[in-house]
């Protein structure tokens, strides 16, 4: 199929370093004896968890409940028993530690009764949407947003295209390929759920051109499926970024998302691939979100591939599984070389939003000592946003952050274009992230001072009210004495010998 | 009696009025570039400026009659946002006032506690809660750790703790060390 393409400005031509990791199918990472899986694996609220340590669990039974409208639930890879619910080190850029669930794995790997459903038609678009939360599923891609609010055309929209994104654009990341390659029909049956939740007809399965195995086994599938005569299949030029959701848009459709919008404004919902596989395993076989497919390469790696493991299973069974040559505690990349970061310590779980391990990259960035700017203007013509990062650059460094957000920081995809093409090698994209935190931090802080303000003037005026209160009674001490000397004077005058009248009592 | 009572209860009613009504004008004459320094320092009450709280130093910088690098817990952000707002040049944090430090938090030994409430009368927002002879609690969310109630503890059971981060509010690091050499600007 050909159809008029779009385009985006800057961008990169980049070594896709694909071929190690796509030689072998999908394999399967055995099972680990202990299983740990933090509460917050997506974007939104923490999900809350409803069993207790000592239980005893069984694959695919929801452990947490989600909270808050922006949040999904958590489901048990694998039966077994809860050994713990307490902080545990997560797979995150600070090293930090969050609360995880911990199971300890029977090894009967034994199902909870699924529901499968036959005919979604059956259901309600709210009901299919609710299924899909309820199996815990976000959007593969990497992000993680709960992916049944995006399901959600709501009242005021309607969708005229969705997009299945199947570009995987930043090198070493292979599980999109390889899920299109091997899970086609899976891939078409999540479609067919999804344009019955949107109420779209038109799907436009979008493929960069360096993966010619994925769009002939869509091609093929979608051949045996008259009925989606209207889902095709898009080859779309490799180029990074294309695979970020903005910039696919503009591809496929020429349409620019307008800043601080969402697709949906424009009549556009786009799903990642992996994600599209995932609901089709929710409701047609009644199967939660338990693992995922994880590309496991790089330099060091001697069995690279691609792996479908289970949540919580430790980044470094994974690791030793595929013969990585590795100290403990030496660090490696989680996610793409260009919008992934690094990673240390050995007991990290795969999560729902792990697409990529990679151990060893060959063109990696050296760590050199950035010169100074030399005004080239190469990190401008980059950008795929038409930022001006070399702006951006001097204004977050000098923590003027009211200036960076003028220059529209937050339309920022943290691609790393810019830094990737500076001669001067200045890390561009850290200096964003780090200037991103800090303004949000500002305003949480500033949300906290004011209540701290209303706090004190609170105070300065309990005190001032305080301090008048006695005043006030101290004359009235003063008043009412006086008073009473000045009775007793009179009546002293008046009549010597008559008792005192009841006056001194009111004074009381 | 009934006289007393009556004048009390008047004397408070004028009293309402006339606080109610200095509110009013207080409002109408406020002084909006205060307001909006105000707005800016990072309300911690601390006193380290040399002011006895925020509002009164924004008002002394108002008039024109102090620098605008005399807060330690805004640090170098607030400075900035001061600098920008008044048209003025930045200037590094006066160091007579302090050093600019991560945020940390009243705790109190409960254990320790005499329950003197020495440390209610200290704290600024109120963030102490507890009665005489009962043990005190610091509500965490309403502290702003100024530190005020240190000194008039007389058993020394309030310690300052660092506010763990979290990974939701964790901030990535300046990357500016990284950068040796000075003056690259572009
Ligand atoms: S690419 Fe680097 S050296 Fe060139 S203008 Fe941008 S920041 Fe400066
Ligand atoms: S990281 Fe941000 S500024 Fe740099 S090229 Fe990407 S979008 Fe533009
Ligand atoms: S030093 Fe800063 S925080 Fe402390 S009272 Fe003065 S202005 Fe407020
Ligand atoms: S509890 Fe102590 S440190 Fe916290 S705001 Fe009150 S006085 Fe300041
Ligand atoms: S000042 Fe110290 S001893 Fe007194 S109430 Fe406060 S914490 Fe307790």
């Amino acid at each position: 199929m050909t159809q008029k393409l779009g385009s985006f400005p800057g961008g990169l031509k980049l070594n896709g370093q694909k071929k190690r990791s796509t030689q072998v199918a999908i394999r399967k990472m055995p099972l680990s004896k202990k299983l740990i899986l933090p509460l917050q694996q997506h974007i939104g609220e923490a999900s809350i968890p409803i069993v207790s340590v000592g239980d005893k669990v069984l694959k695919g039974q929801k452990i947490a409940k989600a909270e808050g409208h922006v949040s999904v639930a958590l489901h048990a890879p694998s039966s077994g028993t809860i050994i713990a619910i307490d902080e545990q080190p997560i797979p995150h850029p600070s090293g930090l530690s969050a609360l995880c669930i911990s199971i300890e794995t029977d090894g009967e790997d034994q199902w909870i009764k699924r529901q499968p459903i036959k005919d979604f038609t059956e259901h309600t678009e709210h009901e299919i949407r609710q299924l899909i939360r309820d199996a815990g599923i976000v959007g593969l891609g990497g992000a993680g947003f709960p992916s049944f609010i995006k399901l959600n055309p709501g009242v005021h929209h309607h969708v005229e295209t969705l997009i299945i994104n199947g570009v995987e654009c930043e090198p070493y990341i292979t599980c999109d390929d390889m899920i299109m390659r091997e899970r086609a029909e899976g891939i078409l049956d999540g479609i067919e759920i999804m344009c019955y939740a949107l109420h779209v007809k038109n799907c436009v399965i979008a493929i960069e051109d360096n993966k010619p195995e994925a769009i002939s086994a869509l091609e093929l599938a979608l051949g045996a499926r008259p009925h989606l005569k209207e889902t095709n299949v898009v080859v779309i030029p490799t180029r990074y970024p294309t695979g970020s959701e903005k910039q696919l848009i503009q591809v496929v459709t020429g349409k620019q998302v307008p800043t601080g919008g969402l697709p949906i404004d424009i009549g556009i919902v786009s799903h990642n691939v992996g994600t599209t596989y995932a609901i089709a395993r929710s409701i047609k076989h009644g199967e939660p979100l338990i693992s995922r497919i994880v590309t496991v390469t790089g330099r060091e790696v001697e069995h690279a591939g691609n792996f479908e493991t289970l949540f919580g299973t430790p980044m470094h069974e994974l690791l030793e599984f595929c013969g990585t040559k590795r100290q403990p505690e030496e660090p490696f990349i989680l996610g793409g070389p260009m919008m992934g970061y690094n990673l240390s310590g050995d007991h990290l779980p795969v999560t729902k939003t792990a697409n990529c391990i990679i151990v060893g990259v060959d063109d990696g960035a050296k760590a050199s000592t950035p010169l100074p700017c030399i005004r080239c203007g190469e990190c401008a013509t980059a950008c795929p946003v038409s930022l001006l990062p070399q702006q951006l650059y001097w204004h977050s460094r000098a923590k003027d952050l009211d200036k960076a957000k003028e220059y529209n920081l937050f339309d920022c995809i943290e691609c790393g274009c810019c830094s990737y093409v500076c001669p001067s090698e200045i890390p561009l994209v850290h200096y964003f992230r780090f200037a991103k935190t800090e303004i949000m931090n500002q305003q949480q802080e500033h949300a906290k001072a004011d209540i701290a303000r209303i706090r004190h003037e609170n105070r300065l005026a309990r005190l001032e009210l305080e301090q008048q209160e006695k005043e006030l009674r101290q004359q009235q001490r003063k008043a009412a004495l006086a008073a009473t000397q000045a009775a007793k004077v009179k009546q002293a005058a008046e009549l010597p010998t008559e008792p005192q009248t009841t006056d001194s009592q009111e004074t009381q | 009696m009934l006289t007393a009572i009556l004048a009390i209860t008047l004397l408070a009613l004028i009293l309402g009025l006339v606080l109610g009504f200095a509110a009013i004008r207080f409002k109408v004459e406020g002084d909006p570039i205060a307001d909006q320094i105000d707005k800016i320092l990072p309300q911690t009450q601390c006193g380290q400026c040399s002011f006895a709280g925020c509002r009164p130093y924004a008002e002394a910088i108002a008039a024109g009659e102090v620098d605008i690098n005399r807060c330690p817990p805004g640090g170098e952000a607030t400075i900035h946002a001061l600098a920008d707002l008044l048209e003025v040049e930045f200037k590094p944090l006066d160091e007579e006032c302090g050093v600019e430090k991560p945020k940390m938090l009243a705790v109190i030994d409960e254990d320790r506690c005499i329950g003197c409430t020495l440390c209610i009368q200290a704290c600024p927002v109120d963030a102490i809660l507890g009665a005489a002879k009962h043990m005190h609690t610091v509500i965490a969310s309403e502290c702003t750790g100024c530190e005020l109630c240190l000194p008039p503890c007389p058993v020394d059971c309030i310690d300052m703790v660092e506010t763990k981060p979290k990974p939701n509010t964790w901030r990535w690091p300046d990357p500016a060390h990284i950068d040796l050499k000075l003056g690259d600007q572009p």
